[in-house]
């Protein structure tokens, strides 16, 4: 394991700024053409059905994985984690480039001072998870399945991003 | 077909067809799956003010994401109306609707308790703790941890990264202390 780097608490996290290539085709200002952005509604039509048909989306699967009550979440992350990890360490080392052309990047999670940022904010989002019932996805599968009223746990969280922001500079990373 | 879907889908077929999507947002086009990054991109829309975390050009780095949560919503449409599950009593198991109706949660019909999940519960207590201080809790813990289940606990840990799998064990410590402490406290 590489020795974790002291940082010190100005230097800015590297997702101050988000990163992003610049690919062949993207169009000005709005960076993706319109097939591009066809294809991530079709996949994002895919993620919300078969979040909301396992019913991962469900606040009661969520009580039930939190006291161990059932294999079915536990399935479908190590599933999701199996596959996935399969296929990146796969890709990682193969030549195959995206379907732009692109050599393909996986960016490593940037490693902070004691990792503070990812054991607290992990605690914190842990506390939500587990009173919401639903992390971000299921959030808006919910909502399109028929609970309006899921706008409110979106719109406080999005008031919990905007307080992270201002916060930011003070909390430890 | 629509017979075959409309059930609970099993988590052997679900786990790996949401595992796929980290290898095919890559291959399309150089993209790591996490939604919470969304609510950045709403706060870079709406308030950025002159915040640095929140003045970027969002049109290249996040209007693919976007696009990707309008397709889940989309998809959560489908799950609840030509897909929808005829048996709408969720089929947990019967230790956890045991311990949840001690806590007061007796209808388990839907995928959400309406007792918590309706207009009129937001004025109370619980209702507004649920939905609102857990949605808060939801996007501050996420964009300080720097993602959440679907970019730690998916992408990061298929990536093999410390940071994610700390990110995971804290993700379990609150929820654990959530469900076993706080919970039988406020519902």
């Amino acid at each position: 394991m590489p020795p974790v780097q002291a940082v010190p608490p100005q230097t800015p996290l590297t997702d101050e700024q988000p990163i992003f290539e610049k690919s062949a085709d993207s169009v000005g200002a709005i960076g993706e053409n319109i097939a591009g952005l066809a294809i991530y509604l079709l996949l994002g039509i895919a993620f919300g059905l078969v979040l909301t048909k396992s019913e991962a989306v469900s606040w009661f699967r969520i009580q039930e994985m939190f006291r161990f009550q059932s294999f079915h979440m536990y399935g479908i992350i190590g599933c999701a984690f199996a596959i996935a990890a399969v296929s990146l360490q796969v890709l990682k080392r193969s030549r195959v480039r995206t379907m732009r052309g692109e050599p393909l990047r996986v960016p490593p999670k940037e490693r902070t001072a004691g990792m503070r940022r990812y054991w607290m904010g992990g605690i914190v989002f842990g506390l939500g998870w587990a009173l919401l019932g639903a992390c971000p996805g299921p959030m808006f599968a919910l909502l399109g399945s028929g609970l309006p009223i899921m706008l409110v746990p979106i719109v406080s969280a999005v008031a919990g991003t905007r307080a992270y922001a201002w916060l930011r500079p003070r909390l430890p990373h | 077909m629509i017979e075959l879907m409309s059930g609970t889908w099993p988590w052997y077929v679900a786990g790996p067809i949401i595992g796929i999507f980290v290898p095919l947002l890559l291959l399309v086009g150089n993209r790591m799956l996490g939604i919470s990054s969304n609510f950045r991109h709403i706060c870079a829309i709406v308030a950025p003010g002159r915040n640095a975390f929140l003045t970027y050009d969002w049109k290249r780095s996040g209007l693919w994401n976007l696009v990707f949560v309008a397709g889940i919503f989309i998809g959560g449409l489908l799950a609840g109306t030509i897909f929808a599950n005829p048996e709408t009593v969720i089929g947990i198991s019967e230790a956890t609707r045991a311990d949840l109706a001690q806590l007061g949660i007796t209808n388990f019909d839907g995928l959400v308790p309406r007792e918590l999940f309706n207009w009129r519960a937001i004025l109370s207590p619980a209702g507004l703790l649920v939905l609102g201080v857990g949605g808060f809790l939801v996007g501050f813990g996420s964009r300080w941890a720097g993602g959440c289940t679907s970019g730690h606990a998916i992408t990061g840990l298929a990536d093999l990264q410390l940071a994610s799998l700390i990110a995971v064990v804290g993700f379990f410590a609150g929820g654990l202390f959530m469900t076993f402490v706080v919970l039988p406290v406020i519902l």
